[in-house]
């Protein structure tokens, strides 16, 4: 008999090795950071994120925030580009630099032993970027060439006109990368500008994990990152995005219609956030073992990927998902969502699903923990939204405490089938 | 643990001089011949656990582009014992994750999962390894999905779209020729007796090596492989295996222009040796050539044309020397507005004449070296880098002690086997390919 189908399983007591040693460490300015020592490989990864970014720009400098951070390593203290690249080679240091929506990240690499002058370097891009005029303009190029590839992807495209028509004036509707019009207006005294705005002690957030103590950590954070000034957490206005179940199509040559659908959602601090989660990972998150996929790739061929995701954003709450299918097959497809949508609204989840779910999700969870860099990142995500630093230790308690109850009442308070609204690119047959 | 499983079990220490921590890693072979690796990282108790076999798109019959990968997918749709559907939900119902990827070279499967239920993944893994249901019904679907994803990755995109037509150019004749996705048409006339042929004939231990990297002991890897693994009978059939590329020695140039491209792209790419086919250091040497030419922004190309001649937005060189056949070296640069694919070749050509004729300056050389050996110490943080690394390698013909002794060959690089690369680049086949919008 099937041996390892293993109905009995009690739910799987896995836990990170890691778990019981985050810890909160203060440099000697006081600048706070989460640390893990992991000594077996002679490597450190730093996270630091400043919350804000693309969030802070006004609509006349949209790009500002991209234009800035892709300067940042084009030149810095003593160093032009080129200098600073082969400086980090020397080190075989890795950094990169990346502005979203919502934050500048900055995530670096070191061999142990190289960590201090590791440091040192990186801190230069940070604290004294020379934003050369030549460097801007170079980067603002480039920028408008990445703009000009993304209007013949259709996923970017669909991405941005959602987030448009969703967020109409607020920064959540603006493209990040800028338009030509605004990004003209960003020379290298506006970035100057903006540096304090977007780099200080108010909005930063820093994770370190490997081959290091507390103490040496402290001094390299220190290092990095003591020059910040003060500063205030960044404003943080709510909005309701807007939406009306309607199906908006953006006429594309393609022979598939790629799709992104969603209405709204909750933010990650809302107490229903975990069940909402388990819920999500039934009907869509759950890659070949959901609903979504079930229904639209398994049974029927439509579609290579369909899925659907929380997307808890500082500033509201969007509950999302996507597909890409042949362009004939387009009505069909969103038909099918909207009814598992339905169904899921209507009826909740099963004893059986909800038991495999919870197996997954607490089973998988150390997964994400197997190397350095996975740790950083998710312990800025964690500061971020305010979970505990024992998290890893207590998430898998809470996703095993949920009821099919708490599913279904979940389910009826989120899901809004009549107000899932698509955006379709490609020449859909609806 | 017997002592006739004693004399299977190779560790192979790290080698003295090796400037560098590393996992600890050994090898086995079954008696059925399927050959095995074990990569220990103790650091959390998860294990990553695959089957790479030796088979991929550059197998396929004639006229079969894309089976490979199409049987991937029914990889996943029953045995005897396991329903359509059930071993993914088997596998997330014990906490694990599953997928499989296939190239031109191999096909590999594989789970993440906690350490202690490394049996039942290889369990799963054994049973459809020989047991596969293939049912009409589920290849009809499974095609059809196929056929999205070749849309989603390929046909929604005029730029894979050409870059499939510039391989098919380079590597014309050869297998490597066909894209592993497969050519529309030919996904459209597969049928499930050509699935059956390639499962019959691929699917056996003796084409196929195991890989299990994490939190395990590498003497209970063996019991566990030799007790679920072990029964499964070899099938004798050891398929011609070797890539050899046969078309002319010329520059091949391809032009198109998409009404739907606003910004366009040049990219160059020459057949060149691979770890396996090159002669030793070739392949090393290869690699730091791309990376001074074009591994970042203070390389050659970028210096030249993005900075000082303002020609260009971007450049880069790549070199993957993984392959069991030859391999590409490619060069890619993203134009400034208004450039012409000739300013962009003449560009290029000056850079590599001047490599060619002048070599890497000492400082240049000694980074190359510091940046690629390090990339093995950062690739070390992760179980799942570690696996992939040991298994690409064993399944494109190197061995255990190739990776081992990789970093120590590639400091054996001088200025010389620099020029030396770029010299032989010269005589071998090219493409060169230019992608627009209307306008051209």
């Amino acid at each position: 008999m099937l041996r390892y189908v293993l109905t009995l399983m009690a739910f799987l007591t896995l836990t990170p090795a890691q778990a019981a040693e985050v810890r909160e460490v203060s440099t000697q300015t006081g600048l706070k950071f989460w640390l893990v020592e992991e000594h077996s490989i002679p490597m450190i990864s730093i996270e630091v994120s400043f919350e804000g970014g693309h969030r802070l720009d006004p609509p006349e400098l949209a790009g500002r925030a991209m234009l800035f951070t892709s300067t940042l390593e084009e030149g810095a203290g003593p160093y032009d580009a080129a200098g600073f690249a082969r400086a980090a080679g020397q080190l075989a240091a890795r950094y990169s630099f990346e502005s979203g929506r919502e934050a500048i990240g900055i995530s670096a690499a070191m061999l142990a032993d190289k960590a201090e002058a590791s440091v040192a370097l990186l801190r230069l891009a940070l604290a004294e970027p020379r934003f050369a005029p030549e460097s801007v303009d170079l980067v603002r190029g480039q920028i408008l060439a990445l703009q000009r590839q993304r209007q013949t992807n259709a996923d970017a495209i669909a991405g941005e006109r959602f987030n448009a028509l969703r967020f109409g004036d607020h920064p959540y509707g603006r493209d990040p990368h800028g338009t030509p019009e605004t990004l003209a207006r960003l020379d290298s005294a506006a970035l100057k500008a903006a540096h304090a705005r977007y780099f200080h002690r108010g909005n930063v957030l820093i994770s370190v994990v490997g081959a290091v103590d507390a103490t040496r950590a402290a001094a390299l954070v220190e290092t990095l990152l003591g020059w910040l000034p003060p500063g205030s957490p960044p404003e943080r206005p709510m909005i309701n995005p807007a939406f009306d179940g309607q199906v908006v199509v953006v006429d594309f040559e393609a022979p598939q219609s790629t799709i992104l659908f969603g209405h709204a959602g909750i933010l990650r601090n809302d107490p229903d956030y975990i069940p909402a989660y388990v819920m999500n990972y039934i009907l869509g998150g759950g890659g070949f073992v959901s609903r979504l996929t079930e229904e639209v790739r398994e049974k029927r061929g439509l579609a290579y990927g369909v899925y659907s995701y929380l997307n808890p954003l500082q500033a509201a709450g969007l509950y999302m998902g996507g597909v890409a299918t042949a362009n004939e097959r387009a009505g069909e497809t969103i038909g099918l969502i909207r009814a598992e949508w339905q169904r899921m609204a209507e009826q909740g989840v099963g004893a059986e699903e909800l038991s495999a779910a919870k197996r997954y999700l607490t089973g998988a969870w150390a997964l994400q923990f197997d190397s350095n860099a996975k740790i950083a990142d998710f312990l800025i995500g964690a500061q971020r939204a305010g979970l505990g630093r024992d998290y890893i230790t207590t998430r898998n308690a809470l996703i095993e405490a949920v009821s099919a109850a708490d599913i279904a009442r979940v389910a009826k308070r989120l899901l809004r089938p009549g107000q899932l609204s698509f955006v379709v690119v490609g020449k859909p047959k609806l | 643990m017997g002592a006739s499983m004693l004399k299977f079990l190779i560790p192979l220490l790290l080698l003295p001089g090796l400037a560098m921590a590393g996992p600890k890693v050994s090898e086995f072979w079954l008696k059925n011949g399927m050959q095995a690796v074990v990569i220990e990282d103790h650091r959390a108790p998860v294990v990553t656990h695959m089957v790479w076999y030796r088979v991929g798109g550059a197998d396929e019959p004639p006229g079969q582009s894309g089976i490979a990968h199409l049987f991937e997918h029914m990889m996943f749709k029953g045995t005897k014992t396991v329903p359509p559907g059930q071993f993914s939900k088997i596998v997330a119902s014990n906490g694990g994750q599953d997928n499989a990827f296939t190239s031109r070279d191999y096909t590999a499967y594989y789970q993440r999962i906690a350490a202690d239920r490394l049996a039942l993944v290889m369990e799963l893994e054994a049973d459809r390894m020989r047991n596969l249901i293939i049912d009409d019904q589920n290849f009809i679907t499974e095609r059809a999905v196929v056929l999205e994803e070749r849309s989603q990755r390929v046909d929604n995109h005029p730029s894979a779209q050409f870059n499939e037509q510039l391989m098919a150019a380079l590597w014309s004749g050869s297998a490597y020729a066909i894209p592993v996705i497969g050519w529309r048409p030919e996904i459209e006339a597969m049928t499930i007796d050509n699935a059956r042929d390639f499962y019959d004939r691929y699917y056996a231990p003796d084409n196929a090596i195991l890989v299990v990297a994490g939190d395990v002991n590498p003497a209970v890897v063996q019991a566990l492989a030799e007790r679920y693994y072990g029964p499964i009978p070899p099938s004798g059939k050891h398929p011609a295996h070797w890539v050899r590329p046969n078309a002319k020695v010329e520059s091949v140039m391809l032009r198109h222009a998409d009404k739907r491209v606003r910004q366009p792209g040049w990219r160059r790419m020459w057949t060149a040796p691979s770890y396996r086919t090159g002669k030793p250091g070739q392949a090393e040497a290869m690699e730091i050539a791309a990376w001074i030419l074009g591994g970042g922004p203070e390389a050659r190309l970028s210096q030249a044309l993005v900075h000082e001649q303002k020609i260009a937005l971007g450049a880069n060189a790549w070199f993957n020397g993984v392959q069991r056949g030859d391999t590409e070296f490619g060069i890619s640069v993203t134009p400034a507005p208004g450039i012409k694919p000739e300013q962009l070749a003449k560009a290029v050509e000056a850079e590599m004449a001047r490599l060619h004729r002048d070599g890497p300056t000492t400082e240049e050389l000694e980074r190359a070296k510091t940046v690629l050996i390090a990339e093995m110490i950062y690739g070390s943080d992760s179980q799942v880098t570690m696996a992939n690394i040991y298994g690409s390698a064993l399944a494109t013909g190197l061995t255990l002690r190739d990776v081992q002794e990789w970093p120590t060959r590639l400091r054996a690089v001088d200025a010389a086997a620099v020029k030396a690369a770029i010299g032989l680049l010269g005589a071998r086949r090219s493409v060169t390919g230019w992608l627009s919008g209307e306008e051209g």
